[in-house]
C-alpha cells in the first residue's frame, strides 16, 4: 500500500518536475490554447501565417544557438549581423538588382560586415565574461549609432547612392523606409507549392533544413566539441590547450554570419525594410522566441527554436484579436507583444539564477541528510 | 649507467623574501614510486609546481636550483612544457568538462579526428571528431589504470571516485607519460576505490611510470611506494625505503621539530563553565566541508582547532558566523543561535577574524580608521555622534581617529598614516588591522581563523602575542584556527583535532606533537 502510494507520489512529482522545468513553453501553450477561440480565426488561416512566419523568422533564431553552445549565453551579437543585412540590401536595392541574384548577393556583401562586426563583439565580450548578455545589448545600441552615422549621413555623400527612391529628397541619407519589392518574397516564391490553401515556401524551408543539419554537423566537428567545453568550463578547457579566446569569437563571428543572411531572409519575405527600426528590436523578439521554446541562458536546441517561432507567434496572431474581441481595442496586440518578450527574457533569467541557487543548497541538503542517516 | 629518469638538484625556492624550499635534492628511477608527505606549508605543492612549470612559479621570481630529466636540464616555460615532456599531474581539484561523456574528457582537446572536404578548405578545426576512435582510446586508457568506470557516462553523473579515476585515465591515455605526479588523489575516494587506486599504481610503476604520490594517508604509502620522502618546513628531512619505516615513524619526522620551542608559558586551562556549545553542526564550505561536529568551549580559554587543509576545520567558524550554509544547533551563554545569519552572530557579540583577509576581512581600497571602525559603527553604533536629537547619525572623527591610533600603537601596525589605504599594507600588518577591527568591536567570544598564514616570523609571534593578551586582559574566550599545530600549542589550552569532517579529538596542549599528529590523519578522507 505505502508503496504504491510512493509510486504515485514520485510519478507526481516527475510531472511536477517535468512541467517545472518546461514552465514557459507550458505557459505559452496554455496563452495559446485559451486565445485561439476567442480570437475566431479558421485553422487554415492559422496554419498559413504560421508557415509564412516560420520561414521568414526561424534562420534568424538559428543564428542564436552556436554562442549559447559556447557558453555566451543569448546574445545580442546578432543584432549587428542583421545591420550588415540591411547595408547590403540597400546596395543591392540600389545597384537594381533583382530577384533571386539580388538576394544571393546581398548576402555575399553582407559576409564580410558581419565578419569585422562579429570581431569587435567577440573582442570586447572576452574583456566581459559572464555578462556577455547585457554587455552585447550595449554593445547593439552603440553600433546602431555607427549605423545609422552611415545610413543617415554617409549614403549618398560620400558613399554613392544612385537612386532618388530610395535617398532622402535632402540628397543624402537613406529613407525611413526602402521598398524591396524587386526581391520580395523571390526566395519564397521560387519552388512554392499549396497544399490544402496553404502555402509552403519550399526553398526557404530547404535552406532552414540545409542549416539545421549545418547546426548538427557543426557539433560534431572539432570546432563544435572546443565551443561546447569552453561553454561549460573555461578553465579546463584553457587548461587543455584550447584557445578559449579565439574560439569565443569565432563563435561571435559564425553567430553575425548567419544572422546576416538571415535579415535578407526576413526582409526579402517582409518587401520592405524599415531602415532605422528593422533591426532595432530583432534580437529581442528572437532571444524571447527561443526562450519560449523552452531554451535556457546555457541550454538551446534546434527542437527549441521550432517550438518557440510556432508559440510565440501564434500568440502575436491570436492575442490582437483576442485582446481586442475582449477589450475593444486592437493596440492591445501590439502592446501584449513587447511586454511579453521583455517578460519572456526577464522570467527565463531569473529561472536561470535560482536553478543554479537550488544545485549549490542541494549540497547542503545532502550534508543534512547524510548526517541523519548516521543516527 | 643510464640517467635517473628525474633528479632535482638544489632546488631552492621563496615567495617574497619568504624561503619555502630550501636545497631539496631528489631522484627518481623509471617504474619508481614515491611518497611524498609533510604537513600542510612543508612545501610538497610548491615542489610540484615547480616540476610541472606552473605559471605562478615564473611569476613570483622563479626558482633556484636544476631539474634534470633522464640527465638534461629541463626549464619548462608552461605546465604544456612539462606535459609534452612525459610528466603528467592530477590535481586535487578536478580538471574536468562536467557536461562531457569520461570519454570526451579523456581526449579532451586531443580527439582523433577525421578530414572532410570542409576541413580542407576552412582549417583543421571544422574536422569531424572520430567518435569510435574515441572510445577505443579512452578504454585502452582506462584498461591501462586497471579501474573499470563506464566511458560513456557523464561526469556531474559520477560518483566522485570516478572523476578522479577518469582524470588518472586522461594522464594513463597520454603517449609519452613517463612521470605522474598524483596529489592527494586518495582524499576523495571510498576505502574500495583507494585500494583499487593503490593496485593502479602498482600497475603503472610495472609498465615502467614514476609515480609521485602525495597524500596523507600514511598506510597506503607503506602499502605501494618504493621509498618515502618527508617534507618539513621546506626542506627533505628523511628520504627512505618504504620497507624500512612505520607510520609512526613517518609522523613523527612530519610534525616533530625542536620540541623545546613550543609548551612555553602554560598555564593551567581555566576549569569554568561551557560558553559555547556546538551541537551536530554541518556545513557546506566547498573544500572544508564540516560533518556532524559536537563541540564545547569553556568561558574565558583559547581553544585551538587545528587539522590538515581540506578537512573542515576552517568550516567550523566560517558556518558558526554564517557564512556559508550550516545546519545544526549553535547555543551561545544559553542562548541559541540562529545559523545563516551573519547580522545575528554579530549582535550576540561574537566576532569572526576570517582567513580570506583581503575578501571578507578588510575593506581593501578604504583606509586603516574605516577598517577599524567600520564594524564596531554598524553593528554598535559606536563611533557615532546623534544629532537633531539623534535623527541623523554623524561619524565622529576624533573617536574614530583615536581608537585607530591605540590599535596601531599596541599592534605595532606599520604604516605611514592611520588614514592610509589597507591595501597597501604588507600581509602581517593587514592581519593585524582585521585583529584591530575584531577588538574594536569588543566582543565577549573571538573565531580567529589562520591568523599567520603567509605572514612573517615577526609578525607571526606579534599577531600571537596580541591574541593571548586579549584574552587574558579582556577575558574573551578565543577559538583559533591553524593548519600550524606549533603555533596553536604555543598560546592554546586545548586543542580540537578536525579530521574527515568530525572532531577526531580534543587534547591539552601540552601533548605530544606525535599525538596530535595521529589525531590528524586518523579519519582523513
Amino acid at each position: 500500500m505505502s508503496q504504491n502510494n510512493k509510486k504515485e507520489t514520485s510519478a507526481v512529482r516527475k510531472v511536477l518536475g517535468f512541467l517545472g522545468a518546461n514552465s514557459v513553453p507550458v505557459m505559452f501553450i496554455l496563452i495559446c490554447a485559451v486565445c485561439i477561440p476567442i480570437s475566431g480565426f479558421s485553422p487554415a488561416y492559422l496554419l498559413n501565417e504560421i508557415v509564412t512566419r516560420m520561414g521568414r523568422n526561424v534562420f534568424l533564431i538559428l543564428s542564436l544557438l552556436i554562442p549559447i553552445m559556447a557558453g555566451m549565453g543569448v546574445n545580442f551579437g546578432m543584432t549587428l549581423g542583421a545591420m550588415a543585412g540591411e547595408i547590403a540590401l540597400i546596395f543591392v536595392t540600389d545597384w537594381q538588382i533583382w530577384g533571386i541574384p539580388g538576394v544571393v548577393l546581398a548576402m555575399i556583401i553582407s559576409i564580410p560586415l558581419s565578419i569585422a562586426l562579429g570581431l569587435l563583439c567577440g573582442k570586447i565580450l572576452n574583456m566581459a565574461k559572464g555578462r556577455e548578455m547585457v554587455t552585447s545589448y550595449i554593445i547593439s545600441y552603440f553600433i546602431n549609432g555607427v549605423y545609422q552615422l552611415v545610413v543617415l549621413y554617409m549614403m549618398g555623400s560620400i558613399i554613392p547612392i544612385k537612386h532618388s527612391t530610395i535617398r532622402l529628397p535632402r540628397g543624402y541619407g537613406i529613407r525611413n523606409t526602402v521598398s524591396l519589392l524587386s526581391m520580395r518574397q523571390s526566395i519564397d516564391n521560387l519552388l512554392a507549392i499549396r497544399v490544402a490553401g496553404v502555402k509552403i515556401p519550399v526553398l526557404t524551408f530547404l535552406i532552414i533544413a540545409l542549416m539545421c543539419l549545418v547546426i548538427v554537423w557543426f557539433r560534431r566537428t572539432k570546432l563544435g566539441q572546443d565551443m561546447r567545453a569552453v561553454g561549460q568550463d573555461m578553465e579546463v578547457a584553457r587548461d587543455a590547450g584550447i584557445n578559449v579566446e579565439r574560439t569565443r569569437i569565432i563563435s561571435i563571428v559564425i553567430s553575425t554570419v548567419l544572422a546576416g543572411f538571415g535579415m535578407i531572409i526576413y526582409l526579402q519575405n517582409m518587401g520592405n525594410m524599415p531602415t532605422y527600426s528593422a533591426h532595432s528590436q530583432i534580437g529581442m523578439f528572437c532571444i524571447a522566441a527561443l526562450l519560449v521554446g523552452g531554451a535556457s541562458v546555457d541550454r538551446a536546441s534546434i527542437g527549441n527554436v521550432f517550438l518557440g517561432v510556432i508559440l510565440f507567434h501564434l500568440m502575436f496572431i491570436v492575442a490582437p484579436s483576442a485582446g481586442g474581441k475582449i477589450t475593444g481595442d486592437t493596440m492591445i496586440g501590439e502592446y501584449f507583444r513587447v511586454f511579453v518578450s521583455y517578460g519572456v527574457i526577464t522570467v527565463a533569467l531569473v529561472m536561470y539564477e535560482t536553478k543554479k541557487r537550488r544545485a549549490k543548497a542541494s549540497l547542503g541538503e545532502q550534508l543534512r541528510a547524510a548526517q541523519q542517516e548516521g543516527e | 649507467m643510464n640517467a635517473p629518469l628525474l633528479e632535482l638538484k638544489n632546488i631552492k625556492k621563496d615567495f617574497f623574501g619568504n624561503q619555502v624550499l630550501t636545497d631539496i635534492n631528489l631522484t627518481l628511477n623509471e617504474g619508481e614510486v614515491l611518497g611524498l608527505v609533510g604537513e600542510n606549508g612543508a612545501g610538497k605543492s610548491t615542489l610540484m609546481k615547480i616540476l610541472f612549470g606552473m605559471n605562478v612559479i615564473r611569476d613570483t621570481g622563479g626558482y633556484g636550483g636544476d631539474v634534470l630529466l633522464n640527465g638534461q636540464k629541463v626549464n619548462f616555460a608552461s605546465p604544456f612544457d612539462a606535459l609534452a615532456a612525459g610528466i603528467g599531474m592530477v590535481h586535487q581539484e578536478f580538471s574536468l568538462i562536467p557536461g562531457f561523456s569520461a570519454t570526451e574528457n579523456i581526449l579532451l582537446n586531443r580527439e582523433p579526428q577525421k578530414k572532410s572536404v570542409v576541413s580542407e578548405v576552412f582549417g583543421q578545426r571544422l574536422n569531424t571528431l572520430d567518435r569510435s576512435a574515441m572510445r577505443k582510446g579512452a578504454s585502452d586508457a582506462i584498461e591501462k589504470m586497471g579501474v573499470e568506470i563506464d566511458g560513456e557516462m557523464v561526469i556531474n553523473d559520477m560518483p566522485v571516485g570516478h572523476k578522479q579515476f577518469t582524470e588518472i585515465a586522461r594522464e594513463l591515455s597520454k603517449e609519452q607519460l613517463k612521470l605522474l605526479i598524483l596529489d592527494e588523489p586518495t582524499a576523495v575516494l571510498t576505502e574500495r576505490e583507494a585500494a583499487a587506486l593503490l593496485d593502479s599504481i602498482r600497475g603503472m610503476s610495472s609498465r615502467g611510470i614514476a609515480v609521485i604520490f602525495i597524500t596523507h594517508r600514511l598506510q597506503e604509502i607503506l602499502n605501494v611506494c618504493d621509498k618515502v620522502v618527508v617534507m618539513r618546513d621546506g626542506e627533505i628531512v628523511k628520504d627512505v625505503a618504504a620497507q624500512e619505516t612505520n607510520v609512526t615513524e613517518i609522523t613523527r619526522w612530519m610534525v616533530g621539530r625542536s620540541v623545546n620551542a613550543a609548551a612555553a608559558s602554560h598555564r593551567e586551562p581555566p576549569e569554568s563553565d561551557t560558553v559555547m556549545s556546538i551541537r551536530r553542526l554541518w556545513v557546506d564550505m566547498p573544500g572544508e566541508t564540516v560533518r556532524d561536529v559536537s563541540l564545547d568551549v569553556r568561558r574565558g580559554e583559547i581553544l585551538g582547532i587545528g587539522g590538515l587543509a581540506g578537512q573542515g576545520k576552517l568550516g567550523i567558524p566560517n558556518g558558526v558566523m554564517g557564512l556559508y550554509q550550516a545546519g545544526g544547533t549553535v547555543t551561545f551563554e544559553g542562548k541559541e543561535i540562529p545559523l545563516n545569519a551573519p547580522r545575528k552572530c554579530l549582535d550576540s557579540q561574537l566576532a569572526f577574524v576570517s582567513e580570506d583577509r583581503r575578501g571578507v576581512g578588510l575593506l581593501l581600497d578604504e583606509s586603516l580608521e574605516w577598517n577599524i571602525a567600520f564594524p564596531a559603527m554598524q553593528i554598535q553604533d559606536k563611533f557615532l555622534k546623534p544629532l537633531l536629537g539623534g535623527l541623523i547619525k554623524w561619524r565622529d572623527e576624533k573617536a574614530i581617529a583615536d581608537v585607530t591610533k591605540r590599535y596601531i600603537d599596541e599592534l605595532q601596525i606599520r604604516c605611514t598614516s592611520s588614514r592610509q589605504k589597507a591595501k597597501e599594507l604588507s600581509g602581517g600588518n593587514q592581519q593585524k588591522v582585521c585583529l584591530a577591527k575584531a577588538f574594536a568591536l569588543e566582543p565577549q567570544f573571538l573565531f580567529v581563523s589562520e591568523p599567520t598564514r603567509g605572514i612573517d616570523v615577526g609578525a607571526k609571534a606579534l599577531v600571537l602575542e596580541a591574541l593571548k593578551k586579549f584574552n587574558r586582559e579582556s577575558g574573551v574566550t578565543i577559538v583559533m584556527i591553524s593548519s600550524e599545530l606549533e603555533e596553536l600549542r604555543q598560546i592554546c589550552d586545548r586543542i580540537a583535532i578536525v579530521s574527515g569532517g568530525r572532531i577526531a579529538g580534543i587534547l591539552p596542549a601540552t601533548d605530544s606533537s606525535e599525538d596530535f599528529g595521529a589525531l590528524m590523519v586518523s579519519q582523513v578522507v
